[in-house]
């Protein structure tokens, strides 16, 4: 045909180079995913000190490639330096209000490759359904999940979801939301939650996880002790949202607790109490966490390594919870401005692009502070059947 | 010979009494199979029952349900949906034929049970219904014709032992039929398919109940719009107003004029061809659901005009072209040549009795900016009154389309602007602001109306949207009994500019099926818990 361009000697090898080994290995918050991408006549090579910056680099090379109207595919002349700016850039699935099958976290996890996301945030559990399914404590998904034979994690299951999330730079960070969010722990573990009260009398409805027995923090334990060996992440989620005080406040025990400990009508200082126990129990097992806002909010004491995961957005007052967070020297997560279940007219993307994590009163200590951010897909209107499309 | 008079006037006398019935006697009412009486009215106060009964999942809910509790077994090797005795169509009727079929797998689906068992069924309590036979009660069964704003819809079904009946007075009415009792036939714990014995007496409030999809602003493909189709008939709907050209694309492959989507389709693949096009309508038509196409002019033609030169309006900056283009030129003969050979072609592809002609949005900047349409205007004695040329061109491409015995649909501003209509012009209002008085103001002028206004579903918010399009009542307009007859049904939009073969789906269903109800069933089914109960299982259902 007349018009061809010549195409010279085709490039025949991409030469991936990384520095650092560890091709075995879990990412990390602190793991380098730099990397330097070199396209010219003769050699094209892509650089990174850790396999992680390999990933993201292949990631860009791709996107790199075109393809013209003979079919023939070719690449630009190209000098590439890329590194994030944030560390912890996560995406939020919940897989309680609705099931997630299998295919379906797979496939997010793909598209969170392209894009260069490197946190799969699994809010596993919460009231609706527990399909999570554990060794230690099998009964909770027997009862809790929707259906136990079929809309269940199995051990193999999650071992999956972990090892094609790492073959793609990804972290998994596993959340089983407490003291709240625990409606589907009750029917697999009697006695975990609170018992509400009508007056002198159970009423039959149960409440939050009940944090004035032992036996709590014993169950607390050895759930915990599973979780930390399944999920190989430095990181757990502690959840710690939206506790509702009012089932506590009916129950007479944990009332005259509650004058025993001189906490009088501050029914914080009751969930401060049960997160501090829990953050204690968890830190012996050698794990870091992340908490929602209101841990921080209402003044629970943390470990100076927590993070802080700020999610409430009413009229625009996250930057203030980005400044407390970050004041107050703990390192902090932004969702507020980013549930992508929040579903609007239009093009709602450019209204998450236009979001500057940043844009908050502090000096730069603060904003190093500023781990990155999750894009949250809240389950209440989402499956398989409409996943896809409203998240990307 | 039997008296085809007599059986056809026994239906009218029954649904004339069913007419008269109070409303009050809607399903609710006679859930355990108490004795129908007359204005009885229904204990409300829904509990979710542990056990769920048979009419929680029908959608929509028709006029007259009565059922027992008294359940029949259906073997799915045995089971048989054939024609009864007395029908006049027969195993010669194609369309009913693919709907036994349909129903069949629909109902049993891919069940290896489907082959003789090898075991012999425990003996159960239950007799077994062996066969749903399906009576078409007209003379004249048209299997082999379209749908029309005027056919018969309604039909009669009886389950009891040994054979369940279904009557309609015409094959339309049948698919209902047909869609109401796969509805009621569930799988009990064991997997055995179960049956209650019911009554259902049912017909459609509304003649007109469409769904609009749009293939202009993205190209759908035949198979998406397949799947829409088949979710329509699981929600009654009988009406796919196919907007199928517009600004962004043509897609349309003309005979008469290539070019038109040679130049203006997205690419060459992104077409419906002859052969798609009728695909598309036969697919409907043995569903019982019209296409009715929509070639919107003179504005939204920006496509129009790459395959199609002079035939839009070149709009000008004072004295020069700017090259680019407007509405269609009203004024040149050219103009209303093409488009008479045009919609000659349309007239014949598009076998349903109307097309739908567009007049929405006409941007007049550019008609103003053009000397010869400015000198068309003051000769035509128009002034600067730009509704007025808009008019001409609209009574034009009516009298175009007349010509070839079609009906015409226009969007509202072709009535608001005072074009000279024809009688039976109908007029689709969709408008959100004060369409009810728009309502109004259509139907006093003694036009029929189609009201897609409150049902804009490509306008998507957060949570359970569908009780608002649920909830919308379309003769809750200012007018006499006359006028509220004028209003034939309505429409649910699914505009496409955000729209496409990877989300149309689930955007559309089941927030459309709000909509299904709204038009098929009676006026006073407007609770919205027992609504949410029916719709969550028809939509496990639909999946």
């Amino acid at each position: 045909a007349e018009n061809e361009p010549s195409w010279g000697t085709p490039c025949t090898e991409l030469l991936v180079y990384v520095s650092t080994p560890g091709c075995d290995g879990f990412p990390s918050l602190n793991s380098k995913e730099s990397y330097k991408l070199s396209i010219s006549k003769g050699s094209m090579l892509l650089s990174a000190e850790a396999v992680w910056g390999a990933l993201r680099g292949l990631e860009t090379f791709s996107q790199l490639i075109g393809r013209d109207e003979n079919g023939t595919y070719y690449i630009n002349e190209t000098e590439i330096v890329d590194f994030p700016r944030f560390p912890h850039r996560g995406l939020l699935l919940d897989t309680s209000r609705h099931y997630l099958p299998l295919r379906a976290i797979l496939e997010t996890l793909d598209v969170m490759a392209y894009n260069k996301f490197n946190v799969f945030h699994w809010h596993i559990v919460d009231d609706p359904s527990f399909p999570y399914e554990s060794s230690t404590f099998p009964e909770l998904s027997k009862q809790g999940a929707f259906n136990a034979m079929t809309h269940v994690y199995t051990a193999s299951d999650v071992r999956t979801v972990i090892e094609y999330a790492r073959l793609r730079g990804i972290r998994v960070i596993a959340e089983f939301d407490t003291p709240g969010h625990t409606l589907s722990w009750g029917p697999g573990a009697p006695g975990l939650l609170t018992p509400c009260y009508v007056g002198k009398a159970p009423s039959g409805i149960y409440g939050p996880i009940n944090p004035i027995i032992n036996s709590t923090y014993q169950f607390m334990t050895s759930l915990f002790q599973e979780v930390s060996t399944v999920f190989p992440d430095f990181f757990l989620h502690l959840g710690g949202d939206e506790v509702d005080f009012t089932c506590w406040k009916s129950n007479p025990e944990i009332r005259a607790f509650m004058e025993k400990m001189g906490f009088g009508e501050n029914y914080k200082k009751l969930e401060s109490l049960y997160i501090q126990r829990l953050l204690d129990i968890v830190s012996s097992l050698g794990k870091g966490y992340i908490v929602w806002q209101e841990v921080f909010d209402n003044d629970v004491k943390l470990r100076p390594d927590t993070i802080i995961h700020v999610w409430k957005e009413n009229a625009m007052q996250y930057p203030k919870e980005m400044a407390n967070v970050t004041g107050a020297g703990y390192q902090a997560l932004l969702s507020a401005p980013w549930y992508l279940n929040r579903i609007s007219y239009g093009q709602d993307w450019m209204e998450a692009y236009k979001v500057e994590p940043l844009s908050f009163q502090g000096v730069p200590e603060q904003k190093a502070l500023v781990m990155g951010g999750e894009a949250c897909m809240w389950g209440e209107y989402v499956d398989v059947t409409n996943l896809t499309p409203r998240l990307w | 010979s039997r008296c085809i008079m007599g059986r056809a006037m026994g239906l009218v006398g029954l649904l004339l009494g069913l007419v008269l019935v109070p409303a009050v006697l809607v399903s609710t009412s006679l859930r355990h199979g108490a004795p129908r009486t007359e204005g009885e009215a229904e204990p409300s106060g829904w509990e979710l029952a542990a056990d769920a009964v048979p009419e929680d999942s029908l959608w929509p809910l028709p006029q007259w349900v009565r059922t027992s509790p008294r359940q029949l077994q259906l073997a799915p090797s045995r089971f048989q949906l054939v024609h009864g005795a007395g029908s006049s169509a027969g195993p010669g009727c194609g369309l009913l034929q693919d709907a036994f079929r349909r129903y069949y797998e629909y109902m049993f689906g891919n069940s290896r049970r489907r082959r003789r068992g090898r075991r012999p069924l425990a003996a159960r309590a239950e007799p077994e219904l062996s066969q749903l036979q399906v009576v078409i009660e007209a003379e004249d069964p048209g299997c082999d014709r379209h749908p029309l704003l005027t056919s018969s819809e309604a039909y009669h079904l009886t389950v009891t032992e040994p054979v369940a009946v279904l009557k309609a007075y015409e094959i339309w009415g049948a698919l209902r039929g047909l869609e109401t009792f796969s509805q009621l036939v569930h799988e009990d714990d064991y997997g055995s398919f179960l049956v209650n014995e019911s009554e259902i007496h049912d017909f459609p409030r509304f003649a007109h109940r469409g769904v609009l999809l749009d293939t202009s602003r993205h190209y759908l493909p035949l198979k998406s719009i397949f799947t829409n189709l088949d979710a329509m008939a699981f929600n009654k709907f009988n009406v796919l107003h196919w907007h199928i050209v517009d600004d962004q694309s043509f897609p349309y492959q003309s005979i008469y004029f290539p070019e038109l989507s040679d130049k203006g389709a997205y690419s060459p693949n992104l077409i419906y061809t002859p052969t798609d096009v009728r695909l598309v309508i036969e697919y409907a038509r043995l569903r019982g659901i019209r296409v009715i196409p929509e070639f919107d002019t003179p504005g939204h033609t920006q496509s129009w005009g790459k395959g199609q030169k002079d035939l839009l309006t070149p709009c000008y900056n004072e004295e020069q072209p700017t090259g680019s283009f407007g509405p269609v030129n009203p004024i040149l003969n050219t103009t209303y040549d093409f488009m008479t050979k045009f919609f000659k072609e349309i007239s014949s592809v598009f076998p349903d009795a109307y097309i739908h002609l567009g007049g929405d949005e006409v941007d007049f900047s550019c008609w103003k900016s053009n000397p010869e349409v400015k000198e068309f205007m003051q000769k035509q004695g128009f002034g600067t009154d730009y509704a007025k040329l808009e008019s001409y061109y609209v009574q034009n491409i009516l009298d175009i389309v007349s010509s070839y015995n079609k009906g015409q649909m226009v969007w509202q501003e072709v009535f608001d602007h005072k074009a000279q209509l024809k009688p039976d012009t109908v007029v689709q209002v969709w408008m959100a602001n004060n369409y009810a008085h728009e309502l109004s103001s259509v139907t006093e002028a003694g036009f029929t109306a189609v009201l897609s206004a409150p049902w804009y579903l490509d306008y998507i918010s957060y949570g359970q949207d569908w009780k608002k399009y649920y909830s919308v009542e379309p003769l809750n307009f200012p007018g006499s009994e006359k006028q509220k007859k004028l209003l034939i049904g309505g429409e649910a939009c699914l505009w496409g500019e955000f729209v496409d073969a990877t989300n149309l789906t689930p955007r559309l269903w089941p927030r459309a099926s709000a909509v299904g109800e709204r038009l098929w069933s009676s006026r006073n089914v407007t609770n919205l818990q027992d609504a949410y109960k029916r719709l969550t299982n028809h939509r496990c259902r639909m999946l």
